[in-house]
């Protein structure tokens, strides 16, 4: 018999209980209470008490309040999702099951989560590691308590990390990146780490994972019941106006390049599920994210915005001298730029073509007023 | 349940941007008035286009953060949040009347109380004199002093320059300052010629706008003369031929607009108890920004 098998429990959960039991419809063909594995039901005048350990018959309400003690985690279990969250059918209720590891009713017994719990229950939400305990001082309350740090400060000791309580606070830490560069997307796979939010109720959790990546509860939520409204490309293009109303034009080819540059993981940690239309499928893979993308975002609108208009532009043939190590020059400054990677190239190293001496002898080389000494002879 | 939902325009550029949202939103919170408190933009996150799927209240009551009635308030916001048979002529409004319409958005199961933008709300007028009174660390200020309230002017929205007009005519009415002026970036009369329009040796110059930004920050202190780069500021007050000009920077975050969000909010029958009160109480000696 483990310590979870049998506690005392708070006042405020026994009377709760009893008042729940006594306050079911008599008429009522279901249990009066049926909960994580915890049945209560009424047959032939006495109350009967069951879980997955056992069943008591014959109860009466005072025998049955003498039983509560002995399937304490259940009880305890109840009072926090009936009176502490709350909240049935709501997004929030269904991410607080899901982070300590319950998502329907079949799921493993109250006293082994109990005992997970002891030892912190670890989910994974972005960049987000999310602990969810039993929290010892209140747990003839079956309270938990919430920490979320960065999954980079795993390891890191609490006392090392920056603590925070207040959600809020978070508006702070997501506003930049570590270069101090202004995030304009929250869902970035750029959230600096070093703090911690410790000590959280459920309330203060679920608002600070909300504040550091907003309504990506709500859209999991949604999927989670087949109810995510995606709106594909198309028809969030077509309902764009004013200095947007351009967007629609993009080309179908495009929007592949639009999605490979801003959507995949590196750059997004939403799993994109929005296509060109529902039966025009992108070929760029939407990613792996826990939380889904349901429309394209503001970010990705902008962007889209200055190529539609770049893509409404000819194509030509242009003529240039470049040596061959040159023009393979241009890819990798090219391809340094775009893994953002021209901070990490070191001072010396010439042998990277993005390097900044090497870059500035093609400019000298090859260029006149910020252009490459090209020319076209297509009309 | 009851929920507010502030609405601004936010950017992808400048981190500052939404500050003054979270500003009042979380003085409002402080309040307790709304069981649920939120903050949604067009530039940032969440969306317009996902806010309201993050409130479980049945009842919400949105405010848009924005100066005037126009395009964001007519066309933007309103198709963002799904908002079912809305019309701007549901707002009967001439261009600064628009108080509030009760509407069901598409995506969720909620009663969505749409509200006309803070700018145009007759408690406006007072944030613009709280405003003056900040910058100059009076709280008395009017005599011997002239008081410009500053707008785009027309070229993007016709009803930019009627939420200044009106602002402007109820200041005016309050017989408190000298004179009163209303002035324009890209129109008659403007602000550039600011010492022209107004003789008044002191002069406080509260631009209408929600957030500081290129606008308030950069164009209108070189386009009055008070700095030539702005990058090396200007003095409050500074010298503009002779004149002394009090640059209050952009109203919107003035601590006192907290009490125009719950306004509208009120006037579309939100229960905010004795909030307004307390929120007056809190924000009545906000000091302007960079004192």
């Amino acid at each position: 018999m483990s310590e979870h098998d049998s506690f005392p429990l708070a006042q405020a959960t026994r009377d709760a209980f009893l008042e729940a039991v006594e306050a079911s419809d008599s008429d009522d063909e279901s249990p009066r209470i049926d909960f994580d594995g915890l049945v209560v039901d009424v047959d032939d005048g006495a109350y009967v008490l069951e879980t997955p350990e056992g069943v008591h018959r014959g109860l009466a309400l005072e025998d049955l309040e003498r039983t509560l003690e002995t399937v304490a985690p259940y009880v305890s279990n109840w009072y926090f999702w009936s009176h502490t969250v709350g909240g049935e059918g709501t997004a929030r209720r269904a991410f607080l099951r899901w982070c300590e590891g319950t998502s329907s009713a079949d799921d493993e017994a109250v006293p082994a989560r109990y005992a997970n719990l002891e030892d912190g229950i670890v989910r994974q939400w972005g960049q987000l590691q999310l602990t969810t305990r039993l929290d010892a001082d209140g747990q003839g309350r079956g309270a938990r308590q919430y920490e979320i740090r960065h999954v980079d400060d795993a390891a890191v000791d609490l006392e090392a990390l920056e603590a925070h309580t207040d959600p809020y606070d978070a508006r702070e830490i997501v506003t930049e990146d570590a270069d101090g560069r202004y995030r304009p997307l929250k869902t970035a796979p750029t959230l600096v780490g070093g703090w911690v939010f410790d000590d959280l109720s459920s309330a203060d959790f679920v608002e600070t994972v909300r504040t550091v990546y907003p309504a990506t509860v709500e859209n999991w939520h949604r999927e989670q019941r087949d109810e995510l409204d995606v709106d594909h490309w198309l028809e969030a293009a077509e309902r764009q106006t004013g200095i947007y109303d351009v967007v629609d034009e993009l080309p179908r080819e495009a929007l592949e390049w639009v999605t490979e540059a801003c959507c995949v993981d590196s750059q997004c940690l939403k799993r994109r599920e929005w296509h060109y239309t529902e039966d025009d499928h992108l070929e760029v893979d939407g990613g792996d994210g826990e939380f889904p993308c349901r429309e394209p975002c503001s970010l990705v609108i902008a962007a889209a915005r200055k190529w539609a208009i770049l893509e409404s532009e000819e194509e030509k043939t242009w003529h240039l001298e470049l040596t061959t190590s040159e023009l393979n020059q241009l890819a990798e400054i090219v391809d340094a730029v775009a893994d953002d990677r021209t901070e990490q190239i070191r001072e010396a190293d010439v042998y990277d073509g993005a390097n900044r001496y090497r870059a500035r002898y093609l400019r000298a080389k090859r260029m006149e007023e910020g252009s490459l000494r090209a020319e076209s002879h297509d009309e | 349940m009851q929920a507010l939902v502030i609405v601004a325009h936010g950017s992808h550029l400048n981190a500052g941007s939404a500050q003054p949202t979270y500003d009042h939103a979380d003085t409002i919170r402080e309040t307790g008035a709304f069981d649920e408190v939120r903050e949604g933009f067009w530039k940032e996150e969440p969306h317009f286009r996902e806010v309201i799927r993050t409130v479980e209240s049945d009842e919400v009551f949105v405010v848009p953060l924005f100066i005037s009635e126009g395009y964001f308030t007519e066309q933007v916001i309103p198709r963002e949040l799904r908002l079912e048979n809305w019309d701007p002529d549901l707002w009967d409004s001439e261009g600064t009347d628009a108080s509030n319409v009760t509407l069901e958005a598409a995506d969720v199961d909620k009663t969505v109380h749409y509200c006309g933008p803070v700018g145009t709300h007759d408690a406006m007028t007072d944030v613009i004199v709280q405003r003056a009174e900040s910058v100059t660390g009076d709280s008395n200020v009017g005599e011997g002093f002239g008081l410009a309230v500053v707008g785009h002017g027309t070229e993007r929205n016709e009803n930019s320059a009627k939420a200044i007009e009106y602002h402007t005519e109820r200041i005016r009415e309050m017989d408190r300052f000298d004179e009163v002026q209303a002035l324009y970036m890209d129109e008659e009369p403007e602000v550039d010629d600011v010492t022209d329009h107004m003789s008044a040796e002191d002069i406080v110059v509260v631009p209408l706008f929600i957030a500081d930004g290129f606008h308030t920050q950069e164009d209108i202190p070189e386009d009055m003369g008070l700095t030539d780069d702005y990058r090396t500021g200007w003095d409050v007050p500074g010298d503009v031929d002779g004149q002394r000009i009090w640059y209050a920077g952009a109203v919107g975050t003035e601590g006192l607009m907290a009490d125009v969000i719950l306004e509208r909010a009120a006037d579309a029958g939100a229960d905010i108890g004795d909030a307004l009160e307390r929120v007056q109480e809190w924000t009545g000696g906000t000091p302007a920004a960079g004192d």
